[in-house]
């Protein structure tokens, strides 16, 4: 049973340029599924398309978004945001700006627990001592009452993920986390992430750009070229025999760090120009 | 967890001690006006016309800061002229940032039309010199507070639009409005929650800052016999009627500058000093 289902969503810039083409995609409770894909490939914007927080220039164009088996886009905003903000979560990118820098740590995790699901502010504060605990932070207490410049960068994204879990949301979104900390401490995020995923039992849409995450994080992966969809499989069977041209090709470009000089390879230009032809021959699909 | 900027004491300041204390003796200057007055502010008396400060020869140590061309004490009118200074940077001041900080943060976080609106309405206003435009205003209204109050604010609420604008659309880029969005909260509660504290410290710069200058246009408009009733005592109509006997006495344009100039310095001091204080950062 599938906790997000995702079915032909197309993002288009204002002026009508498309940014995700058709996008299916469905991942099942307590699964874990990877999104990659080059920059700028609408990994992201899939992302932000489900939480409702896409970018002013961009506008939802068609497709539906069911999460827990209900048409989001059929619903009202309010009632929309409030299901979103009961249901799903997002863990951000950037730890340095995703946290309102002139308030304390604790109420900005409290905040959805009272807003939005009602709870009386000592319990939800004492949530929220439990959550910090449980993202291995030393002194919750203390980090309750400080500033979001008073930690650091990993502390913070520590943070966010108490702050994410902190509704037991049954989907995460989570928007490269790793991606602004220090490589030392990306694996121990990594870590975390899934360790509270397990935990949790929730399904997490896993953002990156790094093949070397997914093999390590997820159980399956959607590969996207130009914001549309170019290869939807399972982890392992990725891994053992990528089927389209251009994920054998993504594939081989990682690098790998037993080999770093070879290993150093582009996607080569002929198969970009292949998976060109591809997109261009969906559009004009879609465009009829 | 220890943050080096946390440490640094910005000396809470000398900066802050001397701005705040002179603006509040001159609060309280202007509250107890009645009793600390020894004359009349109003009170005539020409053969007591044009005398020194208490330290020159000819002093009467009844006029400690002498008197002017009619006679009437200096002291006394700056005390009630405090009065009217502080009345117009308090109201005036704290008006006009309302107005324009609204403004400004709707159209900052907001966008679209409204935006739109607010930032051509902005535009045009700023190609309108200030000081003309205010004269023109109090030629319509009539002289009197509630004039030079609008008048102020109607010029200078594009101060505040301006810079909450720009710094809300900043803000409003960050990651933290983001997954305040998906956490539920309604725009309107993410402007006054999220959006609003990050701006606070620079709205109360500013505002600081426009309680000087509504001190100087009050002052201006005084100067040119368009502020309130000619008798009332004002330092802006004293320097003008200190200007016509500067070579005879040049205690009557001079004390009252010197109050302007102390006070709108403060203003704006206190405002980087309350800056800093606001700032979680530099706190």
């Amino acid at each position: 049973m599938s906790y997000l289902s995702i079915q032909d969503l197309t993002v288009r810039l204002r002026n009508g340029l498309p940014l995700l083409r058709k996008v299916s995609l469905d991942v099942k409770s307590g699964e874990v599924r990877a999104l990659v894909g080059e920059s700028g490939a609408g990994k992201s914007m899939i992302g932000k398309a489900v939480l409702g927080i896409l970018p002013r220039a961009a506008r939802l164009t068609g497709g539906t978004i069911l999460l827990d088996g209900e048409d989001l886009l059929a619903l009202p905003p309010k009632a929309r945001r409030q299901r979103i903000g009961a249901k799903a979560a997002l863990i951000p990118q950037d730890p340095l700006t995703a946290l309102n820098p002139s308030r304390r740590i604790g109420p900005q995790i409290t905040d959805r627990l009272v807003d939005i699901l009602g709870w009386k502010r000592p319990e939800a504060e004492a949530r929220a001592f439990e959550l910090l605990e449980e993202v291995h932070i030393q002194s919750p207490r203390r980090v309750m009452k400080s500033y979001p410049h008073e930690l650091s960068g990993g502390m913070r994204q520590r943070v966010l993920i108490a702050s994410a879990f902190a509704a037991e949301p049954k989907l995460i979104i989570a928007d490269e986390p790793t991606t602004a900390l220090d490589v030392t401490v990306q694996k121990q995020i990594l870590k975390l992430i899934r360790e509270m995923q397990e935990r949790h039992q929730t399904a997490l849409l896993f953002v990156t750009h790094d093949l070397g995450v997914v093999s390590k994080i997820s159980q399956s992966l959607t590969v996207l070229y130009a914001g549309k969809v170019i290869e939807d499989t399972g982890v392992r069977a990725f891994f053992d025999a990528p089927q389209h041209a251009y994920s054998k090709a993504l594939l081989a470009a990682t690098p790998k760090y037993t080999d770093p000089d070879g290993s150093l390879m582009p996607v080569p230009d002929n198969i970009i120009a292949a998976v060109e032809r591809e997109v261009a021959a969906f559009d004009a699909q879609m465009n009829e | 967890m220890r943050d080096a900027r946390g440490d640094i004491r910005h000396l809470p300041g000398l900066r802050l001690w001397l701005s705040g204390g002179w603006l509040l003796l001159l609060v309280l200057a202007a509250i107890f006006a009645p009793m600390l007055s020894p004359h009349d502010p109003l009170e005539q008396d020409l053969f007591a016309a044009r005398l020194p400060p208490f330290w020159e020869q000819d002093a009467d140590p009844a006029y400690l800061l002498g008197t002017d061309s009619l006679g009437r004490d200096l002291l006394s009118r700056m005390l009630y002229g405090a009065r009217l200074a502080l009345t117009v940077a308090l109201v005036a001041g704290t008006l006009t940032c309302l107005v324009g900080a609204t403004l400004g943060l709707i159209a900052g976080y907001y966008r679209g039309w409204a935006d739109l609106v607010i930032s051509r309405l902005v535009d045009i206003w700023m190609a309108f010199p200030p000081v003309l435009f205010a004269i023109l205003l109090i030629a319509v209204l009539g002289t009197g507070l509630t004039s030079i109050i609008i008048a102020i604010v109607v010029i200078d609420w594009t101060r505040f639009s301006r810079v909450v604008r720009a710094e809300a659309m900043s803000q409003g880029a960050m990651d933290y409005v983001a997954s305040a969005q998906v956490a539920g909260r309604s725009r309107f509660g993410i402007a006054l929650a999220e959006i609003l504290p990050n701006v606070l410290p620079t709205i109360v710069a500013l505002l600081t800052l426009e309680m000087g200058i509504a001190v100087i246009v009050e002052a201006i408009l005084s100067f040119v016999n368009l502020s309130i009733s000619t008798d009332e005592p004002t330092w802006g109509g004293m320097i003008a009627e200190g200007r016509t006997s500067i070579y005879q006495a040049w205690w009557v344009l001079v004390f009252p500058l010197f109050a302007l100039f102390l006070t709108v310095l403060s203003f704006s001091q206190l405002g980087e000093g309350l800056k800093e204080y606001f700032d979680p950062v530099l706190r």
